[in-house]
This record gives structure tokens, C-alpha cells and sequence, in this order.
């Protein structure tokens, strides 16, 4: 911890650095690990009521495989049908250029309020504060985002934006943004007020903004999910809506729309479908929708074989619920938008010095893959993050080093009987400042376990010499 | 060379060997009973379901939900809703429809699986009034009625570009807005909510507070 900046908060990268401050709060680790179980639980109880659960997962993951094959085929039949419909489409090649579009959209209409409904995209191109420093007001409209808006926070869960908050701190925010009453906490009070503050918002903006869930190639239609309905609000009033996209949204077909969305909500929050779930053809009538296609990344991500099954991903936030560093460290020590081990995958494309310690935020149990609705592969392509890390030198030396000496233990039998032979003996007599010290981070919350007077290979051998001799003497 | 061409070109050079596009449609689970069935999902996703045995007791089975009879500006697609007071046709600016308390619209398709139901904008500018009103109405003939959404997706189409958009014979569709295809529909599935605050559910997040599907039909 010794490269913490003066501010006490540690850098971006140091995902350790900023999980310890997490972590020093004991009750509130528990409490964030308790309640993102809790949606992994509800999660598998709405998996558990579709028999055909598994089929759906592999058939999602074809699906999507398969329009990424063909991405430029199905985003030049997508352009083409959504020009039809009365659409507009733009192609931005990076965070910058689709800022730049996005604004310049804005200002040529003379837009001074945008409201927004959920798009990650827009977090990973810092959009809000391209358009703020530009003089137009940004007001995100899904509650989670709003309250971390107001903090001056990024998200720290894809779905859940504010998952990492207490009520009680909800409220306090409300009372300081919204004149709420002080001490107010009860969800219900503090949503309704939310409510009406968010209601003045959607009926005084010039613009609204959305992302894109899937993009259907043979209509040129565009599919929206969300709970609250605020991207509806959002779209329904204004005289332009922007819908900003990956192209990696793309999907062939409306039909595999009906296996997108039996997979989505329910790996997302347990629900068997969320409640709006609007597909957008064209503008509303005497009003524009533009669409912003954006590469930032993507197309390098699919020029790797080993990697590119993350762009299958439809941010369903599984991997992050049902993983034991994520709900124990909390999304904002990933310093990254999307946080937990799709975003450990994704941000070494990124910047591989700055995201190095990422992939190491993994204890590599595979519960991500076993839970992910499209089968995306996501503790092996942390473990081949890891082996690439290292062979760029991005490894900090301690992990080089330890990693080194087990692997020529591991690999020589004589080496591995000999030192567990040698720690057997000496361990239990040494003094404990030897054992738990700097050296040992592993020991820091944790005590060894007492150890065995033989190791499994001597009881495996002695039982089976008293077999032997229980055979003969019969 | 522009940005699209760019894109496009670096997407083709990254392309992995064609992967096979799995055919559809998937079966999935069916239901026998595909009333009790949607009546049954509405509830698990905050809304309620009233089975009628015909239109004609619609007025009445509204007239007992307490929220239809306290609205004072009702809105209504469906005919004979008695107290209906707006004109969706004469509203210019769909900022008017704010204040619309209770608001009536037809469902296309319903999913038994999940409680949503498919509804169109019927091709208009005032598709804000589903987002506006505080309470929401929904009538569903219980013959549109699905098992899941591989069924629905087979029966509904999107656009004068899809496949099923020759208005198959096994559509429930009436052509609403045809020519141009609805260009704004959606599954609703029950009431606004959000669990943002501590995981909470809580009902009326932006949109309506409470969602009733009348279900007319065995």
C-alpha cells in the first residue's frame, strides 16, 4: 500500500489496494456480499423453473457466436434496414468520436437537457462529462444511477448501480439533492420522491438517450430493457432520442429475441422477463432517432481468438453476483465501468498496464461461466490473461516470484515430498512472528490449519500396507 | 477512409471461421392451461389479472378497481370505457397527457410464462401515454394467449420487414397501423418498479403504479 496517493484513495489499477479499503469495514463487507448472493439466489430460483434452461444457454451462445462471424455482414443489413424505417446511423471508431457525435447532435438542435436511461457504453466513453463540460445538462434517469450520479460516482455494478449503498445514505443524498425529510429511508418514500424529481426531468428535456440491448439486423429495429420504464419516458417525449451501441449488439433475427430475453432477466435479477421491454423501429412520428454504432476496442477484442467469446456478453451481471472477489471487494475497486470477471477480461484490451491486476481478482473457482447465460469461458480467459500479463513483465515481482517457486515444486515429485516433509517437522516449532509477517499476506485475516503429522501419500501407502497384510494373514 | 468503412473493414479482418446460426423457433416449456397459466406469472411480477367472460363486462370489472374509479383524466384505446375523458387523438403534444390518472389499452399477445403482454403504439404520437399515466389497464383475449416468448415472436412481427409480416393466417393481429408496422411496441410485464434502493422492490418506479390485465375468455 505504500503507492497510495496523498488522497488516501488508491489508484485506478491497484485492485488490492482498493479492496482493502473496502474490506475494513467488516459489517459492510458482509452486508454487500449478502446482498449480491441474495440475487444470485434469485437467479438460480428463476433458472431452476425452466427445464430447458441449459439448451437456452448454448443456444445463446451459438446465436451469438455466429453474428460474430458475420458482424460486418449483419451491421451493414442492420444500417440498411434501420435506415428504412426512418432512422439515422452514425459510426464512431472510439469513445472520442462517438462523444463528439453524440454532442454535436445536441448542440446543432440546441439541446440544454438530455435525460438518459442505462447505457454502459456511455460510462466506458465518459459521455456525461463530455456533454457537462460542454454546457448541457446530463441527468441519468434509472434510479441506481441517479443517486450515484448525484455522489459524483461511477456505477459500481452494471445493474444495480448503487448496490453498494445503504439506505440510510440514500437518504441523507436525497435530503441534501431533493429536500427530503431528514432521517427518511424507507425505500418506497425515497423512490417516490426520486419519482417526481425525475418526472420534471422527462417532461422539460429536449433529448433523450438510450442504449441498445439487441440490435435485429433483419428489421433494423433496436431492443431496450428495463424495469422503471424510464427509457420509454425518456423516448417518448423528446423530439430526438439517441440510442448508442456496441456492435457487438447485433443479433440476426427477431426470433432469437425470444431466446435472448428468457435468458436475460432472469440471469440478471431472477425475473422472468424485465417489465418494459421496448423494440424501437424508426423514429416516433415527427421526431428523429439516431443510432450510434461504436467499435472503442471491439473489433481487436474479436481479432483474438482467445478472447473473443467476451463479445457474446449481454450484461446480465451474473458473473459479478455469483463471485466471491466481486461481492467481497465491491465494483468500484475495479476502477473500471464494468466491474467483476467480465470486466476483468475486458479491461486488459483496453490498457493492459493500467488493468494488470485485474485478472488476478479472481480465485479462478469458475462460478462466472457455470452461471453465464451465454457460456462465455470467463475464468479461462482470466487464467490466459494472467500467462499473457506475465509474459509482457506486467506481473508484480512478489506474484513472479511465488508463482516461480511453485511451479518448480510442482513439477519435480522429490522437491514437493521433500519440502512438505521439511514443513511438517519445522512449521509447528517456529515462532509465529516468522510465519505471520509482511512476507505472508495470505495470513494477514487467516490462521493456518493445524498440520497433519503425515502427508496424504504416507497414510494412502500405510493403508494400503495394512491391506496387504490383512489379505495375507486371511 | 471514414469511420464506417473503418469499422467494417477491421470487423472482417478479425472475423472468426463462419459459425452455423442455430435454426429456430425452440419450443421450451408448454402450458396446458395458458389462463390460469399468464393469471398465475401476473401476480409474481407485481401486476393483477381479472378474468372476464366476455367484453361486455369489462365497465364493470374496471368499475371495481379502485384506482380506475378514483381517476379523474382516463385514457382509452379500447372501446367502451365508459369513463373515458381523453382524446389521444386530439392531443398535439404529448407532454398534455402528464396528468392522465388511468389509462386503457389493448394487448396484442399475451406470454403465459412471464405475464407480459405485447402492445403496440398503434402507429400514433402519443405513445407517452403508457409511460405517463399513473395507472395502467391492459385488455387481453385469453385466444392470444402463448407458452413463451419462441411462440410469440412466431406471431408478431416488428416491421414491414419481418418474415411473419404478411400478417400470417395464425396472427391475432388486425393491421393496426399498416402500412409501416407498429414502429413502437413492447412486452409489458406488470408495473413500473425498482430494487435500486437496498434491493427493495418497490412499485411506481417512473411509470405505472399498478397494471391490471383483463383477460376475457376461457
Amino acid at each position: 500500500m505504500s503507492d497510495l496517493p496523498a488522497s488516501g484513495l488508491a489508484p485506478a489499477h491497484d485492485h488490492a489496494a482498493r479492496a482493502a479499503a473496502f474490506v475494513a469495514d467488516d459489517a459492510r463487507l458482509h452486508w454487500h456480499d449478502k446482498a449480491v448472493y441474495f440475487v444470485r439466489e434469485k437467479r438460480d430460483r428463476a433458472t431452476s423453473m425452466v427445464p430447458e434452461w441449459e439448451e437456452l444457454r448454448s443456444l445463446g451462445s451459438r446465436i451469438k457466436a455466429h453474428a460474430l462471424s458475420r458482424l460486418a455482414d449483419y451491421l451493414e443489413q442492420f444500417e440498411k434496414n434501420a435506415l428504412a424505417a426512418g432512422a439515422q446511423v452514425h459510426w464512431a471508431r472510439d469513445a472520442d468520436e462517438h462523444n463528439r457525435i453524440v454532442h454535436g447532435l445536441l448542440a446543432e438542435r440546441g439541446v440544454k437537457l438530455l435525460v438518459k436511461s442505462k447505457s454502459m457504453l456511455t460510462e466506458e466513453c465518459h459521455l456525461n462529462p463530455y456533454l457537462i463540460e460542454r454546457g448541457i445538462e446530463v441527468v441519468d434517469t434509472d434510479l441506481g444511477e441517479r443517486i450515484v450520479q448525484f455522489r459524483g460516482e461511477p456505477p459500481s455494478h452494471i445493474v444495480m448501480p448503487a448496490i453498494h449503498l445503504k439506505k440510510e445514505e440514500i437518504g441523507e443524498l436525497f435530503h441534501e439533492k431533493l429536500g427530503t425529510p431528514a432521517g427518511l429511508s424507507d425505500p418506497t418514500a425515497l423512490a417516490e420522491a426520486a419519482r417526481g424529481h425525475l418526472r420534471e426531468k422527462f417532461l422539460s428535456a429536449q433529448a433523450g438517450l438510450t442504449g441498445v440491448n439487441f440490435a435485429i439486423a433483419e428489421t433494423g429495429g433496436l431492443v431496450v430493457c428495463t424495469n422503471e420504464g424510464n427509457a420509454d419516458l425518456g423516448t417518448a417525449l423528446p423530439p430526438i432520442h439517441i440510442a448508442c451501441m456496441g456492435v457487438e449488439k447485433i443479433i440476426p433475427r427477431a426470433q432469437d429475441l425470444g431466446v435472448f430475453l428468457r435468458l436475460l432477466a432472469r440471469s440478471a435479477t431472477g425475473q422472468p422477463i424485465t417489465t418494459y421491454t421496448s423494440h424501437f423501429h424508426g423514429p416516433r412520428p415527427g421526431a428523429e432517432l439516431h443510432i450510434v454504432i461504436v467499435d472503442h476496442g471491439r473489433s481487436k477484442i474479436l481479432a483474438r481468438p482467445e478472447y473473443r467469446g467476451a463479445l457474446k456478453c449481454i450484461r446480465c451481471a451474473a458473473c459479478m453476483n455469483t463471485c466471491p472477489v466481486y461481492r467481497r471487494s465491491g465494483g468500484h475497486s475495479y476502477g473500471v465501468t464494468v466491474p467483476g470477471p467480465i470486466g476483468a477480461v475486458l479491461a486488459p484490451h483496453i490498457d493492459p498496464v493500467k488493468h494488470a491486476a485485474l485478472p488476478f481478482a479472481s480465485t479462478l473457482c469458475g462460478s462466472c461461466s457455470d452461471v453465464c447465460p451465454v457460456r462465455i469461458d470467463l475464468h479461462g480467459q482470466l487464467l490466459s490473461w494472467r500467462g499473457e500479463l506475465a509474459r509482457k513483465g506486467l506481473v508484480p515481482l512478489g506474484k513472479r516470484a511465488a508463482a516461480g517457486i511453485s511451479g518448480f515444486v510442482f513439477a519435480r515429485t522429490w522437491a514437493y515430498r521433500f519440502l512438505g516433509k521439511l514443513m511438517r517437522m519445522v512449521l509447528p516449532k517456529l515462532p509465529r512472528a516468522l510465519i505471520y509477517n509482511r512476507l505472508n499476506p495470505w495470513g494477514r485475516q487467516r490462521e493456518l490449519p493445524p498440520l497433519p503429522q503425515q502427508s496424504f501419500r504416507e497414510l494412502w501407502q500405510a493403508r494400503k500396507a495394512a491391506q496387504t497384510r490383512a489379505a495375507r494373514k486371511l | 477512409m471514414n469511420a464506417r468503412e473503418q469499422i467494417l473493414r477491421a470487423l472482417r479482418e478479425a472475423a472468426p471461421e463462419p459459425e452455423p446460426l442455430p435454426e429456430l423457433p425452440f419450443r421450451g416449456q408448454q402450458f396446458d392451461d395458458l389462463p390460469a397459466r399468464f393469471a398465475a406469472a401476473l401476480p409474481e411480477v407485481g401486476g393483477r389479472c381479472v378474468r372476464l367472460a366476455s367484453r361486455a363486462d369489462l365497465e364493470k370489472a374496471l368499475a371495481a378497481v379502485p384506482e380506475y374509479a378514483s381517476a379523474r383524466r382516463v385514457a382509452s384505446l379500447v372501446p367502451g370505457v365508459g369513463r373515458a375523458n381523453v382524446d389521444l387523438a386530439a392531443v398535439a403534444d404529448p407532454h398534455d397527457l402528464r396528468d392522465v390518472d388511468y389509462c386503457v389499452l389493448p394487448g396484442v399477445l399475451g406470454v403465459a410464462e412471464s405475464g407480459a403482454v405485447w402492445v403496440t403504439d398503434h402507429g400514433g404520437k402519443n405513445r407517452a401515454v403508457a409511460f405517463l399515466t399513473q395507472h395502467l389497464g391492459l385488455v387481453l383475449e385469453a385466444s392470444a394467449l402463448v407458452s413463451n416468448l419462441h411462440q410469440a415472436y412466431q406471431r408478431i412481427y416488428l416491421s414491414p420487414l419481418s418474415p411473419l409480416s404478411p400478417l400470417s393466417p395464425l396472427s391475432p393481429l388486425s393491421p393496426l397501423s399498416w402500412p409501416g408496422g407498429p414502429g413502437f411496441s413492447l412486452f409489458l410485464s406488470g408495473p413500473s418498479k425498482t430494487a435500486d434502493i437496498e434491493q427493495a422492490l418497490v412499485i411506481g418506479a417512473h411509470g405505472a403504479r399498478s397494471c391490471t390485465v383483463f383477460l376475457i375468455g376461457r
